[in-house]
């Protein structure tokens, strides 16, 4: 394993406040998502149905993204397309420096920092204000998130108490999470009413209104997006449904398979920017259409994985994630979604011991709600890495010599014999407890002393005696 | 009685079950036996090529894939003790060889006939066993691979009801992997145990006397965790219970 990686999982392991804050936040998730789907008896064909609508639309991606730049441009938003993360970063900041904002709002949204957002406003000189309450969290705290539900789930409330006393003024009267709660209100609300730009994300794209969906818990999206003068929204293209009643087809898997609520507390669709005779709303309305490897992805064997509709599902209920947490993974996504899409975003080269890191149990690609097979897209990039001679000399030489003696029954059965009598030194008593050239195993458990003779040793012995 | 050709079953042992613990091996071709099947046991196995296929060296997976299918498509059916090898066989040759035209249709119709062993005895052959008798509770793991690829859930249960004297008892996150991962385990050592050492802890709260499961691989894991731990958990592949072979040494117990 890459020495970053390696460090960054001992640094997660050693850390049992974070393995407490994994376990209540992934605990309750699983939880509360199994009593969803049981509730849910028509969770199967939805899902059949999630799984049909995404699949056609990446199938006729072209064809939905113009005739979602058609109707966006008909309802007086300024469509603006990125081949790229640089890209994506220069068009939002160009819209705010043009605009002089000084300002910027902004809503939870994994693509913002797929793109580098956070740090492209702060190059521009412009002030950033996360709204979302575990963005808040961790821009105080001076982090990226660690899920793309709950980006700051690494965090107890314990430790969000302490951080709120000496980062909000005056600090919060209590540690409970009601009064927490107040104490961020307190200080966000000010800020919404002051920002120049609102800069949020979508849920879905709609092409035959032109309008974009978010949907959050807080109502934090609304305030982001409706009194600044400017509301940007950044968006995969994968985002794309056909329909309004499309997008509420995955909102039911969506929904449930994130945080196991039926439907999300605020459900907002923004189609253009204010019109005359409106209360509210932005004087300019902007999105950026992000391609970042999508397109890539179409033709190659990820295509399955533009399916995703980012409900964390797949994290919460793998062993790795839930022992190592988001930052381990050392990309914008974690967990098994996130490490079938670093390689994408960042290089197999670094990030090779994402796909590697896993057990391939399944369980991610259960409970996926579109049914990405996760673990057959993981062994891709596996081979992949294998092809193009990244995987560690070590581990290449060890499973060529295997195959060597397993392409050979005879020459295996004479190897099997040897390396019984040889493994059998390193034992007492039934178990071996250290083992040179298998310290990864014997440095945490005992070893099952190997039998005497094989059983096909056995079984031949026996054949013959039968005779 | 009517002169019904008995099935003919070919035996993959699987690696592991050949060096660690060759009594599966024989448990499981003497429960085949006394379900009425005709076992052979063909010498040229080795491994079914998952540590390749895991790897990303699909070349060599596909090199034993093809050893493999050669030697056993003739059989009736192909059965393993292990769900992981059996998932191999039923989904990874056929993916591996998709884009071979002289072997793929030989890699699905194998694929078809390939069976987990006690999902092969209850499903197939309705098997169920008699005059089995251990005095002791037990719980019971999920193995990954069978029970998400092959639906291997209700099968092992079911025929251990039949065990006399046998009390099993539910363990909290029977689904969830052990974090053996086959190479994985030496790969991520440290993420490994963290897992491992999770679901040790879980086995231990059943209070049970025996862990069983039916992957030799999650068996080691398993049981190497406890034995460090210093429990006194006994572990067992399922059909060594089934086929009457648990009064002897647990795995890491030896005959005195």
């Amino acid at each position: 394993m890459t020495a970053r990686f390696k460090d960054r999982v001992a640094a997660a392991l050693a850390d049992p406040v974070l393995k407490l804050a994994i376990d209540r936040t992934t605990g309750n998730a699983e939880r509360k998502r199994a009593a969803a789907v049981a509730d849910f008896p028509q969770f199967g064909a939805a899902r059949a149905r999630g799984q049909a609508i995404k699949d056609h639309v990446i199938a006729h991606l072209d064809h939905y993204l113009e005739m979602f730049e058609r109707n966006a441009t008909a309802r007086g938003t300024q469509v603006h397309w990125a081949a790229d993360d640089a890209e994506a970063r220069a068009i939002v900041t160009n819209i705010c420096l043009a605009a002089n904002a000084r300002r910027v709002t902004r809503s939870k949204s994994m693509l913002g920092e797929e793109i580098g957002l956070p740090h492209a406003l702060a190059d521009a000189g412009i002030e950033r204000v996360e709204t979302d309450l575990a963005e808040h969290i961790i821009q105080l705290a001076g982090e990226h998130p660690s899920h793309i539900i709950w980006p700051a789930m690494h965090r107890t409330r314990e430790q969000v108490a302490e951080l709120f006393k000496t980062a909000h003024q005056p600090p919060p009267a209590a540690e409970d999470p009601a009064t927490m709660v107040q104490s961020a209100r307190r200080v966000l609300r000010e800020k919404f009413l002051s920002a120049d730009v609102g800069i949020s994300g979508a849920n879905f794209l709609i092409a035959d209104t032109g309008a974009t969906c978010t949907v959050t818990n807080e109502g934090n999206a609304e305030l982001t997006t409706t009194p600044p003068r400017i509301h940007i929204v950044t968006a995969g293209i994968e985002k794309l449904v056909p329909s309004t009643a499309h997008a509420f087809a995955l909102l039911r898997l969506l929904v449930r398979s994130a945080t196991g609520g039926e439907m999300t507390q605020y459900t907002t669709f923004h189609a253009g920017p204010r019109r005359t005779g409106d209360a509210d709303g932005p004087e300019e309305m902007h999105i950026v259409l992000v391609d970042n490897g999508r397109t890539k992805m179409l033709a190659n064997e990820f295509r399955d994985m533009l399916r995703c509709i980012r409900c964390g599902a797949c994290m919460n209920h793998c062993v790795v994630y839930r022992q190592i947490g988001g930052h381990a993974y050392g990309g914008t996504y974690p967990g098994p979604m996130g490490s079938v899409l670093t390689p994408v975003l960042d290089g197999l080269a670094i990030s090779r011991d994402l796909p590697n890191a896993c057990t391939m149990n399944g369980r991610c690609a259960e409970v996926c709600p579109v049914g990405i097979p996760l673990p057959t897209l993981l062994r891709a990039w596996r081979r992949r890495s294998w092809r193009e001679g990244l995987e560690p000399a070590p581990v290449r030489a060890g499973i060529g010599l295997w195959a060597q003696f397993a392409r050979r029954p005879r020459l295996y059965r004479l190897a099997t014999r040897l390396g019984l009598r040889v493994l059998r030194l390193f034992g007492r008593s039934g178990w071996i407890s250290r083992l040179p050239l298998a310290r990864g195993w014997t440095d945490y458990r005992d070893m099952p002393r190997p039998a005497a003779k094989s059983f096909m040793d056995q079984y031949r012995a026996e054949q013959r005696a039968r005779k | 009685m009517s002169a019904q050709p008995k099935p003919r079953v070919g035996l993959f042992v699987t690696c592991l079950v050949d060096a660690i613990r060759p009594q599966i091996g024989f448990a499981a071709l003497e429960l085949l036996e006394k379900a009425g099947c005709e076992v052979e046991v063909p010498q040229v196995q080795t491994c079914c090529g998952q540590p390749a296929l895991n790897s990303g060296n699909d070349r060599n997976a596909a090199l034993l894939a093809r050893q493999t299918i050669a030697a056993f498509e003739g059989y009736d059916y192909v059965v393993l003790p292990s769900g992981s090898c059996a998932a191999t066989m039923v989904h990874g040759y056929p993916e591996l060889l998709a884009d071979d035209p002289d072997w793929t249709g030989r890699a699905r119709a194998m694929a078809a006939k390939t069976h987990e062993i006690t999902s092969f005895l209850h499903d197939v052959l309705g098997y169920v066993p008699q005059g089995v008798r251990l005095e002791a509770s037990a719980t019971y793991h999920d193995s990954c691979s069978g029970l998400r690829d092959l639906g291997v859930a209700e099968q092992p249960r079911a025929l251990l009801s039949h065990v006399e004297g046998l009390n099993m008892r539910g363990l909290p996150g029977n689904d969830v992997c052990c974090g053996f991962g086959g190479t994985f385990c030496v790969k991520y050592p440290d993420i490994s145990n963290a897992i491992v050492t999770e679901k040790a802890e879980a086995i231990e709260g059943t209070g049970a006397d025996i862990l069983l499961a039916g992957d030799l691989g999650c068996l080691m894991n398993m049981a190497g965790k406890l034995h460090r731990r210093g429990a006194r958990t006994r572990c067992f592949h399922t059909i060594e219970v089934l086929a009457g072979r648990a009064g002897g040494p647990a795995i890491g117990e030896e005959a005195s």
